[in-house]
């Protein structure tokens, strides 16, 4: 790659400033989505745009870009401004848009010299830097494949050689790991290094918390405001000494958890695998989580903050522990102590095996997560798992029932809420609960009773008459919630709660999931945030149609853990999963070419 | 569009002075030609557009030339013999023997009644029993009796008319010592002598079928980079414009031309339609035809940026009126006043009758040149528009 960007490298590390904000503010209509703030970004760094969605970060990316205009303030790159000098803006800058931006009809070499040319490339220029893009991006044995069949993490790969194309000294990258496997997106983070350390500054957008704390220095943008400006160290290092463990309590984790969320002094909590993290709030003494953990029995250690937990506790510590949702619950009773259960489901679309002979079982009152990269499998495996989809081979059982004779039987023991919350959007909040009420046959005296308890629980009177559409991110939540359950079902189905849901938003969720947990709801979960999947009491892992593993979260982190990593995170253990997956595979091929 | 080098602030940057100066031009046929290989490639490799360009207008020409008949032709009538004279055998096969009538004989009014009531025959001529007397008697009565379905006005009318003439004609022939009428009237239709209406509507559906390709394909590909996000990536790139309207516009350009193509051949060698006029100036009314049907696909892209809303104002705004009110199915003339007027802002009217005249009557410049400039105008007019509403950056 030092052959491609040696003529950006004459900007060494830290050599002035890449992109000026200053006092920025934009607003669509009445939504603002950047309410006026400044920050600067440097060469030679790695800066994250860091919030959840619809925080401003898109917004923001394409101001810089000069494909949007901003209300207010000014914003200059690489010393042009991005109003008045746009078109110089497009020659210092390269830009990979969210889906990467690339021609899906169109081969990887033939992506690769349209941007060049477009970018004003001679094509006399071509052969070594298409060579070291190449080399660089270990697209070379694929350079006539069409884009649209390459893999999400190739995709991002050949997005980002589009970016790279004529050297440009800013690389602005949005969203650049959605879509991507955890072994893909270590290699982006390879390639980013690299561009860096030559002086190139490099943009890097993204709703993973957990991504921040590589970048070397952060913006961390909440409601189109600035919360924080600086490295990432900076603002975990607020938290030392406040960030703490209890372990040995496996079997009470989720009452210890709701406990500790009530005590004054913790600010925030979390599930970790076997133990519970918590975070006391600034200034609070330890004498109140010391005396639970003397309670319960568990051990109280210090450890590492993380960045989200700053996060939360700029915006002032997560919600409380107890989920009056749950409290109305009753408590499930099954004649089987298997609540979910499939035997070598596979589902084929034409030569596409989407799912491949997948087999696990589900304990009643488990949270069991579906983990793995988009296009593992998981929604497919789901979508059969409640009846929406019919497997190509084997047999799927809810509550005991078959999904292929009774899926009516069934569907009325689950509760599914689907990506996006799915409401809609021309009914008001109280005709959402009518409706989902009487999809489920519930009517008269009951169906008013219900419908009741939702308002109360949920807290949603205020909005009974407002669409869901109107609401903000954490009512909209409940109220698929409250749809999801309105029928009090045994099972609940869950696609993707979490995407597009800012952090505090998905520890109310978890509160409530948790607290439906203890009164013996069985929870099935799919989710690409990896971390998350430290709240489920089994994970299954899938990687290309397959199940590549299927233990608990602490039990999976282990089998990764080495002497380099002593101390793994989930996406850690994933992608040790999927290499060792990989390498059996390779084995396998290797004795079959060799019988 | 000239090669004017805007002022670059190149401050502390990189070499690769001519690449900045390159980069920032307004229009770079490089970048152009980079642009159109890419949109070529793409056209050619998603099999909806060749379903577009190629697979719906011969279906349409199909249907046109063969499936809708504005003739009445083969009209299905029983023929009731009930009388074994010979003569009445004769008229029954002078029935039998015409070119728009298909007969289905009977002995028994009953037999060809039920059908008529299925719907299987349009009417039927009963030859009566005493049909040898009536002939020979002198009285003026009556040879025959025709019943049609009036449910199907035109047709029925058609029947009865045609049935009569064909005992007249008999007749005629019968009693060669028959006085000759003094004066007979003997109509000519001119440009379509046989007044076969494929051949006014093949060339008319030419029409239909470069509206099509250039606003519906044209709305179509330009909205799916904007779906797909790749007008983002490109919008980020120096690429101005007028480089990516135009590298959108000319293999669309190209694919209409190599369509009009196809259509006049399969006009002329399948559906025997005539071509009387000269191939060029088919290609230029074509060429001509293009620059609003585009305009309008553009225009259409920049407003909705969405492929299903596109697709419904392309269809709404471009194939329904070129449909309905260029004068391809019905009479411009016979509209009423108000809609009348209306034609004249329909790119297509202009087509469809220049497209006529050069299919069925030749190269009339004084027909085409007031076309070719409507045409022109209708689309510069759509272009201005379309340029105007579509920024080099995202702002809606």
């Amino acid at each position: 790659m030092s052959a491609h960007a040696t003529t950006v490298s004459g900007h060494r590390r830290d050599q002035g400033v890449a992109v000026v904000i200053d006092n920025v503010a934009k607003h669509f209509g009445e939504v603002k989505a950047l309410r006026g703030f400044s920050a600067d970004i440097r060469y030679g760094r790695l800066t994250g745009l860091v919030g959840p969605d619809g925080a401003g970060k898109t917004t923001l990316m394409r101001i810089m870009t000069g494909l949007l205009v901003p209300n207010g303030g000014r914003v200059s790159l690489a010393g042009f401004d991005v109003v008045a000098d746009n078109d110089a803006i497009h020659i210092a800058s390269g830009y990979m848009p969210q889906r990467f931006g690339l021609y899906e009809d169109l081969s990887v070499m033939e992506n690769m010299r349209l941007y060049a040319q477009l970018r004003g490339m001679d094509a006399d220029q071509h052969a070594d830097i298409f060579a070291s893009l190449l080399d660089f991006t270990r697209l070379g044995p694929f350079t006539t494949r069409l884009a649209g069949k390459l893999s999400g993490g190739m995709k991002q790969k050949l997005g980002l050689a589009c970016a790279l194309m004529a050297k440009p000294r800013v690389l602005l990258l949005d969203e650049p790991s959605v879509g991507v496997d955890p072994v893909s997106r270590q290699d982006l983070w390879r390639m980013v290094q690299a561009l860096t350390d030559d002086g190139m500054a490099v943009v890097w957008s993204t709703a993973y918390l957990d991504e921040a704390e590589r970048c070397e220095s952060v913006l961390l943008l909440n409601e189109g405001k600035l919360e924080f400006d600086g490295a990432p160290q900076e603002l975990t290092d607020r938290l030392k000494q406040r960030s703490f463990r209890l372990t040995g309590v496996s079997d009470e984790r989720r009452a210890v958890l709701s406990q500790a969320l009530e005590l004054p002094t913790v600010g925030d909590g979390v599930i970790q695998g076997d133990a519970v993290r918590v975070v006391l709030r600034e200034d609070a003494g330890r004498e109140e989580i010391d005396a639970l953990a003397g309670e319960v029995g568990a051990q109280l250690e210090p450890v590492q903050p993380r960045f989200e937990d700053a996060f939360i506790d700029l915006l002032g510590g997560g919600p409380g522990g107890t989920s009056a949702l749950a409290e109305r619950m009753h408590v499930v009773e099954l004649d089987s102590d298997i609540a979910v259960s499939c035997q070598d489901l596979s589902k084929h679309f034409g030569d596409f095996i989407a799912t491949d002979a997948v087999s696990f079982e589900v304990h009643k009152g488990e949270i069991f997560g579906l983990l793995g990269p988009n296009g593992a499998g998981k929604s497919t495996t789901f979508k059969m798992l409640c009846g929406l989809l019919k497997p190509t081979e084997g047999e799927a059982h809810v509550v005991g029932l078959d999904l292929r004779n009774a899926t009516g039987a069934a569907k009325s023991q689950l509760g599914y809420m689907a990506q996006k919350f799915s409401l809609y959007g021309l009914l008001s909040v109280r005709q959402n609960l009518e409706f989902s009420a009487g999809v489920y046959g519930l009517e008269g005296a009951a169906k008013r009773q219900r419908i009741g308890e939702m308002i109360e629980t949920f807290d949603l009177k205020q909005y009974l008459s407002t669409s869901p559409d109107s609401l903000p991110l954490g009512y909209k939540q409940r109220l698929a919630l409250a749809c999801a359950l309105m029928h009090r079902p045994p099972v609940l189905f869950l696609d993707e709660p979490t995407s597009g849901v800012d952090p505090i938003t998905r520890r109310e969720f978890w509160t409530h999931i948790n607290g439906l947990a203890r009164k013996g709801v069985t929870v099935m979960v799919t989710t690409h945030f990896m971390d998350e999947a430290e709240y489920c009491d089994r994970v299954a892992m899938m990687y290309r149609a397959r199940l590549i593993a299927l233990d608990t979260p602490d039990a999976l982190k282990r089998a990764s853990r080495s002497d380099d990593n002593p101390d793994p995170t989930m996406e850690d253990a994933f992608i040790h999963l999927v290499e060792s997956a990989e390498l059996d595979d390779a084995a396998d091929a290797t004795a079959k070419a060799a019988a | 569009m000239s090669h004017e080098i805007i002022e670059v602030h190149t401050g502390a940057a990189p070499g690769g002075q001519t690449n900045q100066a390159r980069a920032s031009r307004r229009f770079d046929r490089r970048r152009l030609l980079a642009l159109v290989r890419k949109e070529s490639l793409q056209a050619i490799r998603d099999p909806s557009t060749i379903l577009i360009a190629f697979v719906l207008p011969v279906v349409l020409l199909f249907l046109f030339a063969y499936a809708v008949s504005l003739d009445v032709r083969e009209v299905r009538i029983g023929v009731v013999l009930e009388s074994d004279g010979a003569a009445a055998q004769s008229l029954a096969a002078a029935f039998a023997g015409t070119r728009y009538l298909k007969v289905t004989p009977a002995r028994d009014r009953r037999e060809v009644a039920e059908q008529v009531v299925s719907g299987t025959l349009r009417g039927f001529v009963v030859i009566p029993q005493d049909f040898e007397r009536r002939l020979a008697s002198q009285l003026p009565q009556p040879l025959v009796q025709v019943i049609t379905d009036g449910s199907q006005p035109n047709t029925a009318n058609f029947v009865a008319n045609y049935a009569q003439g064909v005992v007249q004609t008999w007749a005629a022939g019968r009693s060669v010592s028959a006085p000759a009428a003094a004066i007979q009237l003997e109509p000519r239709y001119w440009f379509n002598a046989e007044l076969e209406s494929r051949r006014a509507l093949v060339p008319g559906a030419i029409a239909i079928v470069m509206t099509i390709i250039g606003t519906m394909l044209t709305a179509l590909v330009v909205a799916r980079e904007w779906e797909r996000g790749t007008m983002e990536a490109v919008l980020s790139t120096p690429a101005s414009v007028i480089e990516i309207l135009i590298g959108k516009l000319l293999p669309y350009f190209a694919l209409g031309m190599i369509a009009t193509l196809a259509s006049a051949a399969l006009a002329v060698f399948v559906f025997d339609v005539p071509l009387r006029g000269s191939l060029l100036a088919l290609l230029t009314l074509s060429a001509v035809f293009l620059i609003p049907a585009l305009g309008q696909g553009l225009l259409i892209s920049a407003i909705t940026r969405n492929q299903f809303l596109a697709s419904q104002l392309a269809l709404f705004s471009g194939f329904l009126p070129s449909f309905l009110l260029s004068g391809f199915l019905f009479e411009i003339d016979a509209m009423p006043l108000p809609i009348q007027a209306i034609t004249y802002l329909i790119p297509a009217r202009y087509f469809v009758s220049s497209l006529q005249t050069v299919f069925l009557a030749g190269d009339v410049w004084s027909v085409f040149i007031p076309n070719l400039a409507a045409m022109a105008a209708i689309g510069v007019l759509f272009f201005v528009i379309a340029k105007r509403k579509t920024r080099k950056n995202l702002e809606a």
